[in-house]
């Protein structure tokens, strides 16, 4: 990847996120009041972050694979279920990963 | 002002600082994923300080981790930021900021500071809990994200530290409060599937923009009054 294109990502996708942002406290409530744009909103970190978790713990490229990461993110999804820290989280679903390819 | 308008700013402000302390912990590993995904330190804190959004942010480095395009990890952190715009809605009325000042107010509309404003009960309190959370989270989140982007930069190979499982397991902690509700589970699970199901015939980054679809047609079919979900505040 050229620096340039991941500078354009950074900046491009950080200023649309600002006006995102501002977008809801300058735009009049009835522009985007409405239950169809709420639900659809509502509803899309769902689907991504559901399939964020998924892509990064099984994709390699193209392929699927059960490695490591999928120890890390059975570790991570205990950790959670007993109300860990996001911090600890994380860095528990690292070290299990870490430590399986330890060995 | 009164004492008991005193004490319930003080606690506002202790509560504020707490969410703000924890918060920017966790920046740290922002910090160290985004230079193991291939940016610099230079980027990552870029990324920190102009979209300061964690979900969207972390997006935007899982996808270029996980090999895809720029384009797609700009796609998705834009998606997952389209909340923010729902938050800034339900804010407005409350904070009442206009010119200036709300131009400044925009950039901390985030989950936190949505959090610690979206039930007080007065302009003057939601105030207090907006610009403690959304400054402090801001402050101490880009001092994290530097750190850790250092400290990423001096470990090597990044797989060696499991740093990859880490990408994972931070956005299942970030979907994890969602996933009380029963459509939502629906939701998460159609959409996982989708994203997995389409792997090996799109570009990498492309599942996770396909898996949107689902939220679009769960949105437009659902027929439930559904009142917009606000986040909790932190433990």
């Amino acid at each position: 990847m050229s620096p340039s294109a991941l500078w354009l990502a950074v900046l491009g996708a950080g200023a649309g996120c600002y006006l995102l942002k501002l977008a809801g406290l300058a735009v009049p409530p009835r522009v985007l009041d409405h239950p169809v744009v709420e639900r659809v909103a509502d509803l899309i970190p769902v689907a991504l972050l559901a399939a964020l978790v998924v892509v990064q713990t099984f994709a390699v490229g193209r392929h699927l694979e059960i490695d490591a990461r999928a120890a890390g993110l059975a570790v991570a999804a205990l950790a959670i279920a007993l109300r860990a820290p996001f911090l600890a989280v994380v860095v528990l679903a690292a070290a299990t990963a870490a430590l399986i390819r330890a060995f | 002002m009164t004492r008991a308008a005193t004490s319930e700013r003080a606690a506002i402000l202790r509560d504020s600082l707490g969410v703000g302390l924890a918060t920017g912990a966790y920046g740290v590993s922002f910090g160290a994923v985004a230079v193991a995904a291939g940016l610099s330190v230079a980027q990552t804190c870029a990324l920190s300080l102009v979209m300061f959004t964690g979900a969207s942010q972390f997006a935007l480095v899982g996808v270029l981790a996980s090999g895809g395009a720029p384009l797609s990890g700009a796609l998705t952190a834009l998606l997952l930021g389209t909340r923010n715009t729902l938050y800034g809605l339900r804010l407005a009325p409350l904070l009442r900021w206009r010119g200036w000042r709300r131009v400044a107010a925009a950039q901390v509309v985030i989950d936190e500071s949505t959090a610690m404003s979206v039930s007080r009960t007065s302009t003057e309190t939601a105030r207090v809990g907006f610009l403690a959370t959304g400054s402090s989270v801001f402050v101490l989140w880009n001092l994290a994200t530097l750190l850790g982007a250092l400290a990423g930069n001096a470990l090597g190979d990044p797989r060696t530290y499991g740093l990859d499982a880490a990408v994972g397991a931070a956005f299942l902690a970030l979907l994890w409060p969602r996933l009380a509700d029963r459509r939502n589970q629906v939701v998460a699970v159609a959409a996982a599937a989708v994203a997995l199901g389409v792997v090996p015939v799109v570009p990498a980054g492309v599942p996770v923009l396909a898996a949107a679809g689902v939220a679009l047609l769960a949105g437009v079919l659902s027929r439930r009054p559904d009142p917009t979900e606000y986040p909790e505040p932190p433990r």
